[in-house]
């Protein structure tokens, strides 16, 4: 296994976000009713004509920028001929040999080293419609076809056979994932499938300069189930080899449950689609001022931010990093940034507690309920001694649930920090006296026990004891005792 | 010339059932026009630029992306060899 690399490209697919299909007027809306977004364009009815919807150049040209790529002065659409029921025309309009976009790349970061990973093309295609079937495809008794998502603009994004560990395509698809989503064109969710991913690995020896043969992964619908695919496959690779065996080209379906890649034999693996200039569609000349004036109107991108949030609020290069990874996390940072100006401190509960609390319920952060500015309140509260900070997680936890004010639930839940000398002082004079036993070791030199009477403070007080004027009473009247 | 396994793999990408007649037939026809199309390569076209299309035409587009007039389910489901509620129902593929 340790003589062996792997090779890994990866195809992505990601979904326009255009109001209107790529060649008619249909809704490009995800869900509703079956075959209700459909017109006889995109059903590919005999004797119609599709026509470009020049938003969905527009936003390729964005996203092809974004990814340093160079846009083609001129580009077609062409037929790729395949019989399959989700594709009502029985060809795809693609393009084949002139794509919108070349020659891109982008810098992804594993293992604390940066690397330049190629986009090989760029291209705009259509959409095919969705099947449902009754259990798997291959037993299903039938199947169920919907033609919504047919003409759905796409792009299809081709990587350089440049990623070596399932690591490394996992960052890729992340990067690639957050910069697509600061451009706006899409919303990239791998779960609604507006992002959907095909990979290419091949295994050899390490130091070779030659490709081993490939095979081509599908039905890879999560981060974690292209890593945990790629592995795979990279394993069993290395295992036919290692036995003498040879791998054989063709293209896998991963099987999520099992943890296995399987064959997809079937006969039309031959792929023949027979690619022809699509006769009607006519050719694009590609305006070189637009694509300027796209250019000029892309936001900054994550790396940039990214960047800036070092400079700029002076965070650590990990902090910047996961607030910027998606647009909405560090928009979120910096609406709050922008009330308060303790940088660290806002990410540090929007790193922790937010994110977690985000992560157990399955929440994306745009549907949290805590607004940046009761996250502000929080600790403003905190910062006034109000509350202490172990209130404010439980404070903060409350907010998640019921998106309440903080002092709403500071005031109805009686959650203010006792800073009352005298009130602590009692409640430590009881402990002492409940805990004879553990004050004797004290006394007697163990030292460590002293957390264990702070532990029992605190809980006297529900956790609202000043912990530092806790431990303060608690150790000078503890010194007192060992004085006499 | 175009030979008989040709047709074959034309034929099973087109999913088409041809009789060895046909086969003989198509594979005549087919050879015939390839046969005359080969004429082109007897130009000199060292100078001329590929052609996409015969229309001196670029850039055809919609300019507003704006929600256009769909079909009802009833006329998209019209032509359906076979439906379930709002569905096409096809036989199993693979």
């Amino acid at each position: 296994m340790h003589d062996y690399e792997a090779v890994i490209g990866l195809e992505v697919h990601v979904e326009l976000k255009t109001n209107t299909k790529i060649f008619c007027r249909c809704p490009t809306a995800f869900g509703g009713d079956p075959n209700a977004h459909v017109c006889p364009v995109c059903l590919g009815l005999p004797g119609v004509l599709p026509v470009l919807n020049k938003k969905v150049l527009e936003y390729a040209i964005k996203a092809a920028l974004a990814l340093n790529c160079e846009i083609a002065a001129y580009s077609k659409f062409d037929r790729k001929n395949y019989y399959y029921p989700d594709l009502p025309k029985n060809y795809q309009i693609s393009q084949y040999d002139l794509p919108l976009a070349r020659n891109g790349y982008l810098d992804i970061e594993v293992d604390g080293e940066v690397k330049r990973v190629g986009i090989i093309r760029i291209h705009m295609e259509e959409d095919a419609g969705k099947l449902l079937h009754q259990g798997t495809i291959t037993t299903t008794p039938y199947s169920l076809v919907d033609y919504n998502r047919t003409g759905v603009p796409l792009i299809e994004i081709v990587s350089a056979p440049d990623l070596r560990t399932p690591e490394e395509a996992k960052a890729y698809l992340e990067k690639l994932k957050a910069i697509i989503q600061y451009t706006g064109v899409s919303d990239c969710k791998m779960e609604e499938g507006s992002l959907r991913c095909d990979a290419n690995v091949s295994v050899r020896k390490k130091g070779s300069r030659e490709f081993g043969t490939k095979t081509e992964i599908k039905n890879l619908n999560s981060f974690k189930a292209v890593q945990r695919a790629l592995a795979y496959e990279i394993r069993r690779q290395v295992a036919v080899l290692e036995e003498g065996g040879r791998i054989v080209q063709e293209t896998r379906m991963w099987d999520e449950a099992e943890g296995v890649t399987r064959s997809m034999r079937s006969k039309e693996e031959a792929h023949d689609y027979r690619y022809f200039p699509e006769p009607d569609l006519v050719p694009l000349v590609i305006d070189r001022q637009w694509v300027e004036e796209i250019r000029a109107s892309l936001p900054e991108l994550p790396d940039q931010r990214r960047q800036r949030y070092i400079k700029q609020y002076g965070l650590p290069p990990y902090d910047a990093a996961v607030l910027t990874a998606t647009k909405e996390m560090a928009d979120y940072f910096e609406e709050c940034v922008a009330l308060y100006p303790n940088a660290k401190a806002v990410s540090n509960w929007v790193m922790g507690d937010l994110s977690r609390l985000l992560n157990a319920h399955n929440l994306e952060i745009t549907r949290c309920k805590i607004r940046p500015q009761q996250l502000v309140d929080l600790l403003r509260l905190m910062d006034k001694g109000t509350i202490s900070g172990k209130i404010a997680k439980t404070v903060f936890e409350e907010m998640f649930a019921t998106g309440k004010d903080p002092e709403e639930i500071v005031r109805e839940q009686g959650l203010v920090q006792i800073t009352d000398e005298g009130a602590i002082a009692a409640v430590v004079e009881e402990v002492l006296a409940a805990n004879p036993k553990v004050v004797a070791d004290y006394l007697g030199g163990k030292e460590k026990v002293f957390a264990f009477l702070v532990g029992q403070v605190m809980k006297a007080t529900r956790g609202k004891a000043n912990p530092e004027l806790a431990n303060r009473l608690l150790r000078e009247k503890l010194e007192n005792l060992k004085g006499r | 010339m175009i030979s008989i396994k040709e047709v074959e793999h034309v034929a099973l990408l087109a999913r088409l059932e041809l009789s060895e007649e046909e086969k003989e037939m198509y594979a005549r026809q087919l050879g015939a026009i390839l046969e005359y199309a080969q004429m082109l390569n007897e130009l000199d076209t060292a100078d001329v630029p590929p052609t996409a299309h015969v229309l001196p035409l670029q850039n055809v587009w919609r300019e507003k992306d704006e929600v256009g007039r769909q079909l009802e389910p009833e006329e998209v489901l019209a032509n359906a060899p076979d439906r379930e509620g709002q569905f096409f129902k096809v036989p199993r593929i693979v």
